[in-house]
């Protein structure tokens, strides 16, 4: 069984376009959309909710005002200044990190369970997809991630699944660090624009400062075709497996605009992924080598 | 004043405003610009600043003294982050993972952990436009996980009586929070597709959760598609702006140029955007 992550560093690049296609073309895979804080996937996959569940952040403190003395060390030790003057902890800045209830010579404090999302189970046409809803004004982002992979890879298990198929954040912080933790290939989708090579790069020392098997996807290629030229040259200099390219095309946004996934809107969309899933499947059946690249 | 320019969904154009609405607004007073995707800043491409300075941002972890450590597993045990393992004859400590919460060396009863400075990114301060843009911006060292904290730290460098536009990172969680604390107004860019207005509900819910008013720019807008005016009359925020779908512009973004230095006709749009918004916070 094998995962696959669709990251990019830069927002907007197609990773959802790309993950929602990949998905209608392998056989019955688990997909899971890693994009907590701005989920899309589901608006092409149209999700029945099969189960849901109460996603818990780390819990956080509250302060009983009855046993309170008012003496300060919770306010002084707390690094977050997550406790006002009034001796009530602020949740939104809270970390949970119990330091305030180790000071607290009284033990005023308590930690409460904090529930700071939900997240679902939910069938697809294409094959169980796990997302999540992040309550507003919440952290732990990449919290809820770990939880989604964990979800999907106990589902891929029960199922005989073969394939995971993640939709994966922008950037390349806590939440995209949970979604690469343990996948068999990062697909990463490039745009030929400056700021988007740019982004790239930090994403592959990403994947490199995790060991993480990396492709490229090139996508909106029509935009700036001299663009697209430096990056296979840059692929083909540092051994980075291209592992397809998709023009810059209406027909994309059409789809999605009609929320479909644009694999199944259009045939020749439909081919460009046949090609790029055939990559990806090589890469994923060759032997292992050195390092942390095919 | 406390301009922050934000999304949710990324790609919208936050960078493309923010860079642009700083050059256009450069020209009428001495500005503040804040790059706070520091996990993917990109602003420096369009502004080209000359930087002068770069310094160390750093958090707070554990350096164990093994001479005093009795390897008791007080210090790991109590950390709710996992930062710290305890071996036999040996303690790890997770950088990575520590939120600089202080709790180790309180626990610890033979004051074996001093706290050592770790750097998990840097920010850089330049200038643009013949200094009338004071420019910083900040990034992420690669594999940590301390984004708002780099964010926060380049806001240190906020001044009073100036304007800062403060271009935020994508998503709605804890960098967007750290980037939008203390705003006065935010930028919303969203664009007129389905994965759009999706995104866009949620960072309107955000900013009303904390207080801040805000107004929608719309970009790649086509004529008749009203899917982001609809929705801003629906939750009552203001459309500032409409920028248009231009092949122009897509052009001038790709190859990391001011649209609004090569087309005159979007600098009228770019200086009407912050009087509007002095407007909406009069109101």
């Amino acid at each position: 069984m094998k995962q696959i992550a669709i990251i990019s560093g830069k927002g907007g690049s197609g990773k959802t376009t790309v993950s929602s296609s990949l998905a209608s073309i392998i056989p019955q895979p688990v997909i899971c959309d890693c994009d907590v804080e701005a989920p899309n996937l589901h608006l092409l996959l149209k999700p029945e909710k099969l189960e849901e569940g109460n996603f818990y952040g780390l819990p956080k403190a509250f302060i009983n005002q009855d046993k309170c003395i008012q003496c300060n060390k919770c306010i002084k030790f707390c690094r977050f200044e997550a406790i006002n003057s009034d001796y009530q902890v602020v949740k939104a800045d809270c970390e949970g990190c119990t330091v305030c209830a180790h000071v607290c010579p009284v033990t005023a404090v308590e930690m409460v369970p904090n529930q700071a999302g939900t997240y679902f189970k939910s069938a697809t046409k294409y094959g169980t997809l796990f997302h999540a809803e992040l309550n507003i004004g919440e952290k732990n982002s990449g919290k809820l991630v770990a939880l989604l992979r964990e979800k999907a890879l106990e589902e891929a298990y029960n199922q005989k699944a073969q394939f995971i198929v993640i939709d994966g954040p922008p950037g390349i912080g806590c939440p995209t660090i949970a979604t690469l933790s343990g996948v068999d290939l990062a697909v990463i989708v490039v745009e030929p624009t400056v700021s988007a090579v740019h982004d790239m790069m930090r994403t592959v020392e990403l994947c490199q400062h995790f060991k993480t098997k990396y492709g490229f996807i090139i996508n909106k290629r029509d935009l700036n075709p001299s663009k697209v030229e430096k990056i296979r040259a840059y692929a083909l200099q540092n051994n980075i497996p291209l592992l397809g390219e998709l023009p810059f095309d209406p027909v994309f946004r059409k789809a999605v605009k009609s929320f479909t996934v644009p694999a199944q809107f259009s045939p020749a969309i439909r081919e460009d992924f046949r090609l790029i899933w055939s990559n990806i499947e090589n890469m994923l059946s060759q032997s292992k080598q050195k390092g942390d690249r095919l | 004043m406390q301009l922050v320019i934000a999304s949710g969904k990324g790609g919208t154009g936050k960078t493309t405003v923010a860079t642009n609405l700083a050059w256009t607004e450069a020209y009428n007073q001495k500005i503040v610009f804040m790059d706070l995707d520091v996990e993917e800043p990109n602003a420096a491409i369009f502004l080209k600043p000359d930087f002068y300075e770069q310094i160390s941002v750093v958090k707070k972890v554990p350096s164990i003294d093994k001479e005093k450590c009795t390897f008791c597993g007080k210090c790991a045990e109590a950390c709710v982050f996992n930062a710290l393992s305890v071996l036999p004859q040996n303690v790890l400590v997770f950088e990575d993972l520590c939120h600089a919460c202080g709790l180790c060396k309180l626990v610890c009863p033979f004051k074996a952990i001093k706290e050592v400075d770790y750097e998990i990114g840097v920010i850089k301060a330049g200038t643009s436009l013949k200094n009338q843009i004071l420019f910083y911006e900040g990034t992420l060292n690669i594999g940590e996980t301390s984004t708002p904290e780099v964010i926060a730290a380049v806001k240190k460098q906020i001044r009073k009586d100036m304007l800062h536009i403060l271009d935020a990172p994508p998503g709605t969680s804890c960098s967007v929070i750290e980037a939008l604390k203390e705003a006065d107004f935010c930028l919303l860019v969203a664009e007129p597709t389905p994965f759009g207005a999706s995104d866009l509900s949620l960072m309107i819910k955000l900013v009303k959760n904390m207080g801040i008013p805000s107004g929608i720019i719309i970009n790649q807008w086509e004529k008749g598609n009203n899917l982001i005016d609809n929705l801003a009359e629906q939750f009552d925020i203001p459309v500032i702006a409409h920028i248009p779908f231009d092949t122009s512009i897509a052009a001038a973004y790709a190859r990391g140029m001011l649209f609004a230095e090569q087309h005159p006709e979007y600098r009228r749009l770019f200086q009407a955007i912050i009087p509007k918004i002095k407007e909406l916070i009069k109101k």
